[in-house]
């Protein structure tokens, strides 16, 4: 098998970026991978755009940190999915994430301290401005292909409406033209147990020298339970006590961990507080809610979809309760109305929303198929 | 292998004009009709391996249970609806025969002719048919729904459903006499009225 020809760069940008929330920001960066090798005439790019908690590391193992291995492995690389013997995939950090693009941690050149509160908030389509400069400055007049799931197909779908000359194909994986009452629901818990958290300071914790752990914890935890299924929980733990070999398994009639899924959960919460930056969590879950194509025409996906150009694929799964597949066919609904190109695949599949992010032979063979038919007309 | 009503189908079928094609399958049909003439086609398919077969052949394909009926499409909004060697298959026939005339501004529906003699007289001999227009044995059939060509028109008649046009086929070959008798493949054109 050949080589994922990994590269890792930090890319500066000098010119302002106006923002949607109309503040502007003077310069940033973008931390980006790339695999594969751009063509002569740039015409085999495609950009991955990442979901809440990832970042530009989405295949191979990381450089810095071997057994890191990308968020989308599975998918990307070599005679994978989307093969990078005949793709340049470029995944990108977004803009106020925290893992080396420009966000809340970094340092704020007119103050000589973190942003941290004073982090501008920024939208899906804000990253897409971005997204859209990055490829100008790489040469990419026009991607293939945008791709991604969950938040990041609500970037490829913002792609398709803000640039719609600028890519072939929009793939678009368990996502949603806009999120529901109850996602937001379950968004605003999660902020307001980092908010609460005493070591939260209004955001500027870093000045402090602390974290609010103990909210983004428990930000995550509930968050974790929205991208499982009942029946992928139930399988995983169903009610298993979490007992030490030759323990009795009998109830201890007490508050510390008594069910295998308690355990994971804090696992899970303990994992993520100890890498993610908690204002970070605040900005991503505040463009989610803010995604909403159609509110500029009245409501009208329709129309919000009206000059779209690229072919979509969209996908969803069966047991996905965050965005489950009505909000997909809402998506597939307004491009038929607009006669786009459109392709929807329903996987049946028990893993509900993190379903995207894992292996399925029904969703990789589509996806394949998908990318082989893009293939054929490169050069 | 193209099959027999797909010429004939793809016959009523304009240039340029806008076909949906439900129950498309593994997109053998769609294929065909756009070697014959430019259209744009979507089909729908519920099974996981055919909608990979269309992905594979490039085709525009929507995954849906054609039961739960018509809701991703807007009324007459295409040109031609198909549904080849598919009625059959569907337990709300009465349904999706409003929805196909709802969606499309016309129809084209093919279905296997169980009256066929041949299969009269597998009847009349005491055993459910098996035959190259109904291959299935009675207990692994995809088929829902038994028909022949005078309960089709029975019912169209009774829907209000406008019959346009109508290609009886046995073998390939059209049949132009006692075709509910001699025609084991029957293909009709229909309208909303």
């Amino acid at each position: 098998m050949s080589d994922l020809h990994l590269s890792r760069n930090t890319i500066h940008f000098a010119e302002s970026l106006p923002l949607q929330s109309g503040a502007i920001l003077n310069n940033y960066n973008l931390v980006i991978e790339t695999y594969g090798k751009l063509n002569s005439d740039k015409s085999n790019a495609i950009l991955i755009c990442h979901a809440l908690n990832a970042s530009h590391h989405v295949a191979g193992p990381d450089p810095e940190n071997p057994s890191d291995i990308g968020w989308w492995d599975n998918m990307i690389g070599p005679g994978k999915p989307i093969d990078t013997d005949r793709f340049f995939v470029i995944g990108v950090n977004n803009l106020g994430s925290c893992f080396g693009s420009t966000g809340p941690m970094s340092v704020n050149p007119e103050t000589g301290k973190p942003y941290g509160a004073d982090f501008p908030v920024v939208t899906v389509e804000d990253w897409v401005n971005t997204q859209a400069r990055l490829a100008d400055k790489l040469g990419i007049r026009r991607f293939a292909a945008v791709m991604g799931g969950s938040l990041g197909g609500m970037q490829a779908m913002a792609w398709a409406i803000q640039f719609p000359k600028r890519l072939g194909h929009c793939i678009v994986i368990a996502s949603t033209p806009k999120l529901s009452a109850q996602n937001i629901a379950f968004n605003e818990v999660a902020r307001n147990a980092i908010l609460s958290d005493p070591d939260f300071h209004g955001g500027n914790y870093y000045a402090h020298g602390v974290v609010p752990k103990s909210g983004l914890r428990l930000a995550r935890m509930v968050g974790h339970i929205t991208y499982l299924s009942d029946d992928d929980m139930a399988e995983k733990f169903g009610r298993e006590l979490q007992r030490p070999a030759g323990a009795p398994d009998e109830y201890r009639f007490s508050f510390d961990v008594e069910f295998e899924v308690e355990s994971y959960l804090r696992y899970q919460g303990d994992k993520f507080s100890s890498y993610f930056d908690a204002n970070t969590y605040l900005l991503i879950t505040r463009a989610l809610d803010y995604f909403d194509p159609a509110r500029r025409h009245g409501g009208s996906l329709s129309r919000a979809l009206a000059e779209v150009k690229a072919q979509f694929l969209i996908i969803s799964f069966s047991t996905d309760w965050r965005f489950p597949p009505n909000r997909s066919r809402e998506i597939v609904e307004a491009l038929l109305s607009n006669k786009r190109e459109v392709s929807y695949a329903e996987i049946d599949a028990p893993h509900g929303h993190d379903a995207f992010l894992l292996d399925d032979a029904r969703y990789h063979n589509l996806v394949r198929a998908y990318f082989k038919k893009i293939a054929e007309v490169l050069p | 292998m193209m099959r027999a009503d797909f010429a004939a189908i793809a016959n009523w079928v304009a240039p340029q004009s806008q076909v949906l094609d439900l129950g498309c399958g593994d997109g053998s049909f769609l294929a065909f009709l756009q070697t014959q003439k430019p259209v744009h086609a979507y089909g729908v398919e519920i099974d996981d391996q055919r909608v990979l077969a269309c992905v594979q052949k490039g085709l525009n394909v929507i995954q849906q249970d054609l039961e739960g009926g018509l809701a991703l499409f807007e009324d007459k909004s295409f040109d031609t609806v198909v549904l080849s060697q598919t009625v059959q298959t569907i337990h709300q026939t009465e349904k999706i025969l409003s929805e196909i005339v709802r969606v499309g501004k016309e129809c084209v529906i093919s279905f296997p002719n169980f009256g066929h003699w041949s299969h009269r007289l597998a009847v009349a001999m005491g055993h459910m048919p098996v035959s190259k227009s109904l291959p299935y044995a009675w207990f692994d059939t995809p088929n829902v729904r038994v028909l022949t060509i005078a309960d089709f028109e029975g019912l169209a008649h009774r829907l209000g459903l406008d019959i346009v046009d109508r290609v009886v086929l046995h073998e390939g070959r059209p049949i132009t006499w006692a075709a509910n008798l001699l025609g084991s493949l029957a293909i009709y054109r229909i309208r909303g009225t």
